[in-house]
């Protein structure tokens, strides 16, 4: 995908600020701090998430690394508001929050795209003042600022979540929270995305939480890499490569046996 | 290519075979005596009947009145049945309370209460607009509900996420889900609509298409029963051409609406 490795590289790529708030400034640090302390949750009888804590400083990027059932999905709900835990709290900027919060916004798994709307009102789904001009910029910033008035349902898998990925940036998340977003990808789609996702992480610095069941996917984005198992986090490793990493690493292979050992 | 240029042109051409042979041979029958005409009308006798009462304004009379009916009976009738259909839909209090009455009151055929509409009404608009909407709300009403119903949850809880509120997520998620499954609703309601009206002018009334033709039984001029079957069957067509272009319109984003689907296929 040629805007990708276009915009990847250094140097005025990049457009001039035009007045949209996505484009406008290299840096943004959006991210806020966010606290989980002592989460539990229980689904009747079924314990999912027993005492889970964890400090994510902000602008940090954090990887949720488990077995599926373990409570991840449950976990970002929990963030975002789609759940409330039966115990415990969740802190965003030393705030306690319960219910949606603006500030948290979550890219799910699937892309979730209103079939009905075109790619440009998917992505200023919230209508807020001057929209489209902020849509358009956030699709810039994902390469598919010429797919703008296309009906979702002629994209490609990868380019349907590049869709959602801008849809997130249009709310400045200050937390992000990315559920396995690139599961249902192929490999080739997947680097990309990595590639996609590390850049805006760089140029917005929203704090994000990325669950993930690849270790590899885990070590190559994330600054920590954390394990769930039994429902509270059993493992918690700082990825120090610098970046720009590369493809294959043997600091980040050795890290990987390492972590695959916690799951 | 000469191969194909003549597939396509027979495409159009072939549907057209069969109607136009029965019309030929009806014809024939018909003017040599074979069918007498007190049975079956030539089909030159209907065309001859269909310009007699266009010249006396009688056909367009009576076709705007029905037309009229059928449309304010459906106006009324799905209008309502929509308003049932979202309120259940989005509320299980409402439709704790009001689904099983529904269900109820849907089973009874609804022609079977003309004794009682005659009653209540006599031969006026009211009963005609009344049946029609009794038989429309029904079919818009279930398709309404199921639509809303099976919307994708995941859309709605993208929505909420994503910061919309509940009159958002209505307008811009849960109705646009709902829409192919309300139409399909309104093209069941369209032929009950005909199909109602036909039984009600047929029954009771002094104008229609339905009175028109059970007036011209009572003096024989089966040309002119024939012409008003004709007639339904050009206004269902109309109908149902008409929810097409709604659906086109309305459901554009829909990969089988497509425009472009056919010229790539």
């Amino acid at each position: 995908m040629s805007p990708i490795a276009r915009k990847l590289e250094p140097g005025p790529a990049a457009p001039a600020n035009d007045g949209s708030a996505d484009t406008a400034g290299a840096h943004e640090n959006l991210g806020q701090p966010l606290k989980l302390d002592n989460l539990h949750v229980a689904f009747g009888a079924r314990k999912v998430l027993q005492g889970l804590s964890i400090d994510i400083p902000a602008r940090q990027f954090v990887a949720v690394v488990g077995r599926s059932g373990v409570g991840k999905s449950t976990l970002m709900r929990l963030i975002v508001g789609l759940d409330q835990p039966s115990e415990g709290q969740v802190l965003i900027a030393g705030e306690r929050v319960a219910g949606l919060q603006d500030s948290v916004r979550l890219l799910f798994q699937d892309a979730r795209l209103l079939p009905w709307q075109t790619v440009l009102s998917n992505v200023g789904i919230a209508r807020m003042p001057g929209w489209k001009e902020t849509a358009r910029g956030a699709l810039r910033d994902v390469g598919l600022e010429d797919r703008q008035n296309d009906w979702p349902a002629v994209l490609s898998g990868g380019q349907r979540q590049r869709v959602a990925l801008a849809r997130v940036l249009v709310g400045h998340p200050g937390v992000l929270l990315l559920d396995e977003p690139f599961g249902a990808l192929d490999a080739l789609t997947r680097t990309e995305m990595h590639a996609l996702l590390e850049r805006l992480w760089l140029r917005h610095r929203f704090t994000t939480l990325l669950i993930t069941h690849d270790v590899a996917e885990a070590v190559a984005l994330a600054d920590r890499v954390v394990v769930i198992r039994d429902g509270r986090i059993t493992y918690d490793v700082t990825v120090d490569i610098a970046r720009p990493r590369r493809r294959v690493d043997p600091v980040a292979v050795a890290l990987q046996s390492k972590i695959l050992e916690q799951v | 290519m000469a191969l194909r240029r003549w597939t396509l042109k027979s495409e159009r051409f072939v549907p057209w075979l069969v109607p136009i042979t029965v019309l030929v041979l009806w014809e024939a029958a018909a003017r040599s005596g074979f069918i007498e005409q007190r049975i079956l009308p030539a089909p030159s006798q209907v065309a001859v009947a269909f310009w007699d009462t266009a010249k006396s304004g009688a056909l367009f009379h009576h076709v705007a009145i029905s037309f009229n009916r059928a449309l304010i009976g459906l106006l009324v009738g799905g209008g309502l049945g929509f308003v049932l259909g979202v309120i259940n839909g989005t509320s299980r209090h409402a439709e704790l309370l009001l689904d099983s009455a529904l269900q109820m009151f849907r089973n009874v055929p609804h022609l079977a209460v003309i004794p009682m509409v005659i009653l209540w009404f006599g031969i006026d608009e009211t009963a005609k607009i009344f049946l029609v909407a009794i038989g429309t709300l029904f079919p818009i009403y279930l398709n309404t509900f199921h639509g809303i119903r099976t919307v994708d949850r995941g859309l709605i809880e993208m929505a909420r996420v994503n910061g919309l509120g509940p009159f958002a997520i209505f307008w811009r998620v849960v109705l646009p889900g709902a829409m192919p499954s309300v139409l399909v609703g309104l093209r069941y309601a369209l032929g009950i609509m005909w199909l109602t009206l036909i039984v009600a002018e047929t029954i009771a009334a002094s104008s229609g298409i339905g009175y028109m033709t059970m007036n011209a039984r009572e003096f024989l001029q089966t040309d002119v029963v024939v012409l008003g079957i004709i007639i339904y069957a050009l206004l269902g067509k109309a109908a149902d051409v008409a929810t097409k272009l709604i659906e086109h319109r309305a459901l554009a984003w829909h990969p089988a609406y497509h425009a472009n689907s056919n010229a790539t296929a």
